[in-house]
Order: structure tokens, then C-alpha cells, then sequence
């Protein structure tokens, strides 16, 4: 086999001819694209990029018009995304796809800087933001974006800056807490090893009452600072009369605090300071690994409107302009250009085309659209070009609706945190029943000692462990996961996956690549080789942006065609070296009926006008970890099951590939549900992996379900999680990890638990001194963040440990 | 002993500076993106040599 593409790291088709040579070796590429981009790289000098790169590129889109930027130079649309900077320079903020790892920010920060004109070039890789600062006299935005195209990557000017602005200042102030916690607590435990030392004397030396000073200024800004978060959300969460864990939680550090201030003023009693600043400390550890998985969740399943084209060709009678999408508004006449996504809903005036609408319906033949057809944004023109009236832009579109659900789907909360809250409400009323208690009783015996009772039981019982014991687990395993390459957006994707019994996969696109190939070639006439047939196709497909024209790239551009004509839904024709050939159904392109052989695939005729030449059969290929993952679900004791909307014999194949036993084809969504819901009501617990729009309605019925990377956007949003990286046997690992953490989350809970039930009663009876308090809760919530660490260590697979890494094989041969 | 009445506020001073720097710090982006910064050292050294010996051999 020959190596895969050295850019894009995809298998290179056999035939292709296309090769870069990069650090004076010839390297193979697979498409056009790929060896333009790399070019581009090598050109500029800068192909050390691929000795630093850990992964592998993507694969740059390919046919792009090449006007399509020059919107951006519109003072109009600047003022969205260009912001005047020092010096009458000005600073443009692009959001960038396709960064895969630090090297890129190293590439595009290098070939951005060779241009004139560009002064300061900052990227951040983890929220793939670009900050250009630039000189408008010396060069325009659009020049920016087309130098980033250039070399693979896909531009977006930044609009939703607010968003992106909001999750940074959050991070910051976030940072800023932990770290006054941090220092605070190291500061404060100093001196509280002082104070441990005069602690038992019982009486309040000189000394002692000036670390407690010391330490009540230290402690201050930790409580009123750093800890301020809580308090809100008790407040919030009182307000709504309900008792989170905030509650105890604010409770133990106001009221300990309260009474080591109250301590340290009147030289009485004992004090709480370093207690106070662990806690809040941990708990703060605690939550800001929590929020920065959820924002990078936030940032990879971008919004819908990303789908839409950025500019569109108006057409006012007499000229084309292209206009930012923005501008457009109802009654405006649009043409619309094979491959172009429709950016706003519309009637067809002119033209007849086969639209794909799959985004919004999940049909993925193409719609016939006619004069008088309505088209919708979001769907991509198939063959042919159509002028269109638009009759709803912008936030009235049928996507937009459609964003609207998401994003209330999204704001729907988590049964996990539910949960937790259920939870805390009854220990919260088990710990203040207590404390209250033991106040009265003490106030009985020895008034002098009922407060100081009362609180060390507030103390000692503080929540931390408890309230650290799942979200602590939680966190430390969702980092694990994003590592192995699945990204979890639901809270409760790690608590159902352990009770998991059956896994379903959707076939196109999940269990296959959802990208045609072709499968076979089956010559009929002498003199003819499959290379020459796939050259010819190539050459007839090279204008269209049929799904099945990608099946031909590899060989585009041996031959060129001319007179090229679409016949939407039958086929194509063209003139190539003198003759006239046609590609398509039997029935069109040589007018008789034949009948097509025996096998898996779709089947392409190719004939010129003596008659029939070659049939081309095309196919999806399966994933190459599909195999392996199986056979790992099934090892780990789960069901795997295929359930596919498409026709029998090609669904069969692939299961057969696979080794799943037992598939179902032919289903439609509502086929796939009740499916599954038989499933779950025999009482199984079940896992959907799909990705496209149809799988939609099972993906949110299934317990527990994972939308793959090229998904669509509502499936992705619907989904418990995203698969990255599109290896089928992280899933494996992730049940694996799972379970783990289901026995870490018991463990600590338990810990937890054990330690109050044990304490309580001491406490109550006024036996734990505040040192031994202090202590003990510490060290309870040490424990249980050390046991949820060992999460994020754990090895990353079941039993495998033969994980093969794409990108080994191209460093090796440096 | 009595140093300890003087050497605790200077501790306590350079915990306030400490916190003061890491503020600023964190104001101005640099905890941002922990990935990239870490690694850009690395490039930059290695692409120099690379880019001259590239020149050479052209």
C-alpha cells in the first residue's frame, strides 16, 4: 500500500500522481488541494511546519471561487471583525479552522509575517482565535484571509467576539480566585503550624494572638474574594428556595470565619483561618477544571450559522456584486453557483438544479428544484446554476429555527447535576439539624462551650468531601476523555455509559467514512484500462459537486473535458480528445436497458457514442478501526448493533466487515426509534453513535449517545459527546474509563460519608478540638481529589495498548 | 523572637506582590493558551538553523 497522504495523513487513491517535495524528499499527496497547500508551505520556507506538526493537517477544501474574500474589503462589513489599533494600524480578529496543533499558530504566524504590511500576528490554539494587527495602506483583510487559505486553513472573521469575550473574562477572573486562594493558603498554613504548636495551652499568648492577626489578614481576601462565587449561588439558590451544596458550603466558611475573626478580636475560643483557604482553595480547583471543559465543549461545536456562506453574488439586472450575506434582504436576486451553500431561503426563478437539503432534512438524495421550487439556506446547489429570489434572510430563515432549538436544547440542565443538588438538600438538613442540636444541648451543660460545638460540627462536617467527591471524579475523567479524542458535552454521558448493555452504530458516515470510493471497475470493451476510465470519469466530473464527483479526485486533471453538460438525477456528458462520452444511469447514457452486474455499490455506466465502455461501482469504505472497536465492545461484554437507513445488500456487506451480527437496514428515523425503544424497554441500555441529521431523534432518545466530528450541528448539539478524531475504538475505552470512574465516585462518596459519620457524633459531643477539625477536613478533601487524579492518569486503553498513531509513520521517515 | 513582628509583614508584603504580578499576569493573556506558548521557544530555534541550511542548498 502506498503511504497516506504526507499532508493530510488520508490514504492516497492509486493512480494519483500528485507529489511535494518537502525538506528534499518527494512526498505523495492525495488531492490537488493537498499539493497546492503544501507547496504553498514549501515555498515560503517554512517546511520545518511538518518536523513540529503532532498531527495531522486537514484536508483543505478544494474549487473555491477566487473572488469570494473581496466582501471583506467593504468598510461595511470591516466594521464586524476590524478594530483600529495604535498608530492608524488596524487589528482584524479571524477565527481560524484547521488548527490541529502548536505548529500551525508556528506556520501562520511565520507565512502571515513574510507579507508587507503585517505587523503583530498572535494565535491561540485553543480557541483557534487570530489577532492580526496590520497596516490598511499596505494590505486589505481580504489578502489575510486568502493567505490563510492558501496554506490549508479555513478563515472566519471573529463576529461573535462577545461570546468568545465572555468565556475569557470568566477564565481570567477564575484564575485570578485560585490563585489568591492558592498563595493565601500557603501563607495561612505557615502560620497555622505555628499556631498548632500553641493550640492546646488553652490560654492566648502574645505570640499566638499576633499570627492570628496575620493570619485573619490573610484569610480575608480568600473569603471575601476568592470565595465570593459560593456565596452567590447559595444566595441564588436560597432565593429559589431550594438547598444546593453552596449553601453548607458558603454555611461552614462565613460561620467558621465569623467566628475566627470574632476568636482573634476578643482573644477567645479558636481559629479557623487555614481550614477556611484550603477549602476554598480546593473547591475552587474543583470548578475551574469543570468550567474550562465545558467552554471548550462550547467552542467545537461552533454555531449553525457557520454553515452559511460569508458572501453572496447579487444580482441587480445588469451586474453581479458579492455582497456580505448580511446585506442581503427579501426580494434580492441571488445566483447561486454549482457547490454554492445558499445563504439565505428563496424561490427559483431561473434554472433547474438538484439541491442537497440533507442539513435540513436528512435526505441525502439531492431535491429537484425547478422554476418556482422553494430553496432553503443551509442546502448546497448540486449541478447546476440557479438564480434565486430570496424571500428570507437572516434571523427568518429555516435554519435559524433551527439554531433557535439547539440552543434551547442546550440550556436544558443535566440530570447529574440534579442529582447532586437532591443529595446535598438532605445533608444539608442532616447537618444543620445537627449543629443546631448540639447548640441546644450544650447550651444545657455549658453555655460557655455551645457555640464553639455547634461550629466545629459545622466544620468538621463540611461538605468539601462530599461536595467534591463526584464533580472532582467528574472533571478529572472528562480531561482523560478529551485527550483520547471525545469531546462530552452531557453531564451525564460518564454516569450512563458504565450501565451501557448494546451499542448502535449508524452506518454512513459513522461505521463508514462517508466519503465514495470507488469500489470496482468492470471493463466491457478491449483496449480500455481502469486507469483510463477513472481518467475519463475525473475529466467528466471535474465541473460538478455531486457527493459522488469526490470518489474521482485523485485522477482530476489528467484529462481535460470540454462542452461538459449536467443532466440533474441521470448523468453527465462531455467532449474529451475528440469523442463524446456520458457517465451516469444505464438508462441515459446509452438509451437501451442493460442490466448492472452483480455486486455492493452504486453502478456507473461510462459509454461513448459506439456504445457501453466500463461500469464503475461506488462505494463507502469502513473506517479502519470499526473492526477492532467492535471486537473491543463485545470483549467488554456490550451488544453491537447496526441500524442503517440504506439498502440491504451494501448494509449486510459492512456488518459482515465489521463482524457485527446484527444489523437492520432499510430504517427511517422513526423506524430507528421505536427500534430502540423496544430495545430499552426489554430493558437494555443502549449507545447511539451517529452523526447525520435523521439519526437526530435517536440520538436524543438513546441513554447515552456520541455524534461523530464531520456530524452535522443539531446532531452534534443533541449528542452526550463528539468522537474527535473519528477512532471508532476510543469508544471502547471510554466505557472502560467510565466504569472507572463510576468506582472512584462510589469510593469517594463513601469516603466521604464514612469520615462524617465518624465525625458527627465526636464533634456533637464536644470531643474534636478545632486543631483535630481543622485536620480532618482537610486531609477528607485531600483524599478525595488525590483518588479522583488517579483518573486523569489512566491508561488509555482496555487491554490494547497497540494504538497505532497516525502521524508516526511521515515523522519516522525524517 | 522579636524579628518575627518584623519578618511576618514582609512575608505578607511579598504574598500581596506575588498576587499582584499574577493578576497581571492573568490580565494580560498570558495563562490564554497554555499549549502553544510552551513549545513556540522550540520552533523558533530550529526553524533558523532549518531556513539557512534550506538557503544553502538552494
Amino acid at each position: 500500500m502506498k503511504s497516506p497522504c504526507y499532508h493530510c495523513g488520508l490514504p492516497v487513491p492509486a493512480g494519483s500522481n500528485h507529489s511535494v517535495v518537502i525538506e528534499g524528499v518527494p512526498r505523495s499527496m492525495c488531492c490537488p488541494g493537498c499539493e497546492a497547500v503544501a507547496s504553498a508551505i514549501v515555498s515560503g520556507g517554512l517546511d520545518g511546519f511538518y518536523r513540529y506538526r503532532e498531527k495531522q493537517s486537514d484536508r483543505p477544501e478544494q474549487n473555491q471561487p477566487q473572488d469570494r474574500w473581496s466582501a471583506y474589503d467593504l468598510p461595511e462589513v470591516q466594521q464586524l471583525f476590524v478594530h483600529d489599533w495604535d498608530g492608524g494600524r488596524q487589528m482584524a480578529a479571524l477565527l481560524i479552522g484547521g488548527i490541529t496543533c502548536a505548529a500551525c499558530v508556528w506556520l501562520i504566524e511565520k507565512h502571515l509575517g513574510q507579507l508587507a504590511g503585517i505587523e503583530k500576528v498572535s494565535v491561540n490554539a485553543s480557541t483557534q482565535r487570530a489577532q492580526i494587527v496590520f497596516d490598511p495602506e499596505q494590505i486589505q483583510p481580504s489578502a489575510l484571509f486568502e493567505a490563510l487559505e492558501q496554506i490549508g486553513y479555513r478563515p472566519a472573521p471573529a463576529t461573535a467576539a462577545n461570546r468568545e469575550s465572555v468565556i475569557q473574562s470568566e477564565h481570567r477572573a477564575a484564575l485570578r480566585r485560585l490563585g489568591v486562594a492558592g498563595l493565601g493558603t500557603m501563607q495561612v498554613m505557615m502560620f497555622a503550624i505555628a499556631l498548632y504548636f500553641g493550640a492546646g495551652s488553652g490560654d492566648v499568648g502574645e505570640f499566638e494572638r499576633y499570627f492570628r492577626w496575620v493570619s485573619l489578614l490573610v484569610a480575608t481576601p480568600v473569603v471575601f474574594y476568592a470565595a465570593r462565587p459560593f456565596f452567590s449561588a447559595a444566595l441564588r439558590s436560597l432565593r429559589t428556595r431550594h438547598l444546593s451544596m453552596d449553601v453548607p458550603v458558603s454555611l461552614a466558611i462565613g460561620l467558621a470565619y465569623g467566628a475566627s475573626f470574632y476568636a482573634t478580636v476578643f482573644g477567645t475560643g479558636e481559629v479557623y483561618f487555614e481550614s477556611i483557604s484550603m477549602f476554598t482553595f480546593f473547591l475552587l480547583l474543583g470548578r475551574t477544571v469543570e468550567m474550562r471543559a465545558r467552554h471548550r465543549a462550547g467552542l467545537a461545536s461552533g454555531g449553525l450559522a457557520q454553515l452559511l456562506p460569508m458572501t453572496a453574488a447579487r444580482y441587480d439586472g445588469t451586474e453581479v456584486a458579492h455582497v456580505p450575506v448580511a446585506a442581503l434582504a427579501a426580494g434580492d436576486r441571488i445566483l447561486l453557483r454549482p457547490g454554492d451553500t445558499i445563504p439565505a431561503d428563496g424561490e427559483v426563478l431561473e434554472g433547474e438544479s438538484g439541491v442537497d437539503e440533507s442539513l435540513l432534512s436528512g435526505e441525502s438524495a439531492l431535491q429537484q428544484k425547478t422554476v418556482g421550487s422553494p430553496v432553503y439556506a443551509g442546502s448546497v446547489n448540486g449541478d447546476s446554476s440557479l438564480t434565486v429570489r430570496v424571500t428570507a434572510a437572516g434571523k427568518s430563515t429555516r435554519l435559524s429555527a433551527i439554531e433557535r432549538l439547539v440552543e434551547r436544547a442546550q440550556l436544558e440542565k443535566p440530570a447529574q447535576v440534579a442529582l447532586a443538588d437532591r443529595v446535598a438538600g438532605i445533608f444539608v438538613g442532616v447537618v444543620l439539624v445537627a449543629a443546631l442540636s448540639a447548640f441546644a444541648v450544650w447550651w444545657q451543660l455549658d453555655p460557655s462551650r455551645a457555640f464553639w460545638v455547634a461550629l466545629s460540627v459545622l466544620v468538621v462536617t463540611c461538605p468539601c468531601a462530599l461536595s467534591l467527591a463526584t464533580p472532582a471524579a467528574l472533571a478529572s475523567a472528562t480531561l482523560r476523555l478529551q485527550e483520547l479524542g471525545l469531546l462530552v458535552a452531557g453531564g451525564s454521558l460518564l454516569e450512563t455509559l458504565p450501565r451501557i448493555s448494546r451499542v448502535v452504530f449508524d452506518k454512513t458516515g459513522t461505521l463508514t467514512r462517508g466519503e465514495p470510493r470507488i469500489l470496482h471497475i468492470d471493463l466491457l470493451r478491449d483496449g480500455w484500462t481502469e486507469q483510463k476510465v477513472k481518467d475519463v470519469a475525473a475529466a467528466l466530473e471535474s465541473q460538478t459537486h455531486h457527493p459522488l464527483a469526490r470518489a474521482f479526485r485523485a485522477w482530476r486533471g489528467n484529462l481535460t473535458a470540454s462542452q461538459l453538460k449536467v443532466h440533474t438525477g441521470r448523468g453527465l456528458e462531455g467532449q474529451i480528445e475528440g469523442n463524446r462520452y456520458r457517465l451516469g444511469r444505464a438508462d441515459f447514457v446509452i438509451m437501451q436497458s442493460i442490466t448492472a452486474p452483480q455486486g455492493e455499490g452504486q453502478w456507473l455506466l461510462l459509454a461513448d457514442e459506439v456504445g457501453a465502455i466500463a461500469w464503475i461501482a461506488l462505494g463507502d469504505k469502513l473506517r479502519d478501526s470499526a473492526a477492532q472497536a467492535v471486537e473491543q465492545l463485545g470483549q467488554m461484554g456490550l451488544s453491537v448493533e447496526l441500524l442503517s437507513g440504506d439498502q440491504s445488500a451494501e448494509v449486510k456487506r459492512l456488518a459482515a466487515q465489521a463482524g457485527i451480527e446484527c444489523f437492520r437496514a432499510g430504517a427511517s428515523p422513526e423506524d430507528k426509534l421505536s427500534h430502540m425503544k423496544q430495545r430499552q424497554d426489554a430493558g437494555e441500555k443502549v449507545l447511539m453513535v451517529g452523526d447525520g441529521l435523521n439519526d437526530v431523534p435517536v440520538l436524543s432518545g438513546a441513554d447515552a449517545s456520541v455524534a461523530m466530528m464531520s456530524a452535522a450541528d443539531l446532531a452534534q448539539s443533541r449528542a452526550d459527546a463528539i468522537l474527535l478524531n473519528g477512532d471508532l475504538r476510543v469508544l471502547a475505552q471510554s466505557v472502560a474509563l467510565a466504569r472507572k470512574c463510576r468506582r472512584v465516585v462510589r469510593q469517594n462518596l463513601a469516603w466521604a460519608l464514612g469520615y462524617n459519620v465518624i465525625a458527627l457524633p465526636l464533634a456533637v459531643c464536644g470531643l474534636v478540638p478545632p486543631w483535630a477539625a481543622a485536620i480532618g477536613m482537610s486531609l477528607s478533601s485531600l483524599v478525595v481529589v488525590i483518588n479522583a487524579l488517579r483518573l486523569s492518569r489512566a491508561a488509555p486503553s482496555t487491554e490494547d495498548t497497540t494504538r497505532v498513531e497516525p502521524n508516526i509513520r511521515p515523522r519516522l521517515a525524517d | 523572637m522579636d524579628s518575627l513582628y518584623f519578618l511576618i509583614p514582609i512575608a505578607v508584603v511579598f504574598v500581596a506582590l506575588a498576587i499582584k504580578v499574577f493578576f497581571w499576569a492573568v490580565n494580560n493573556g498570558q495563562y490564554d493558551d497554555l499549549e502553544t506558548e510552551g513549545r513556540r521557544i522550540l520552533f523558533e530555534d530550529d526553524l533558523q538553523a532549518s531556513s539557512t541550511k534550506t538557503e544553502e542548498k538552494e
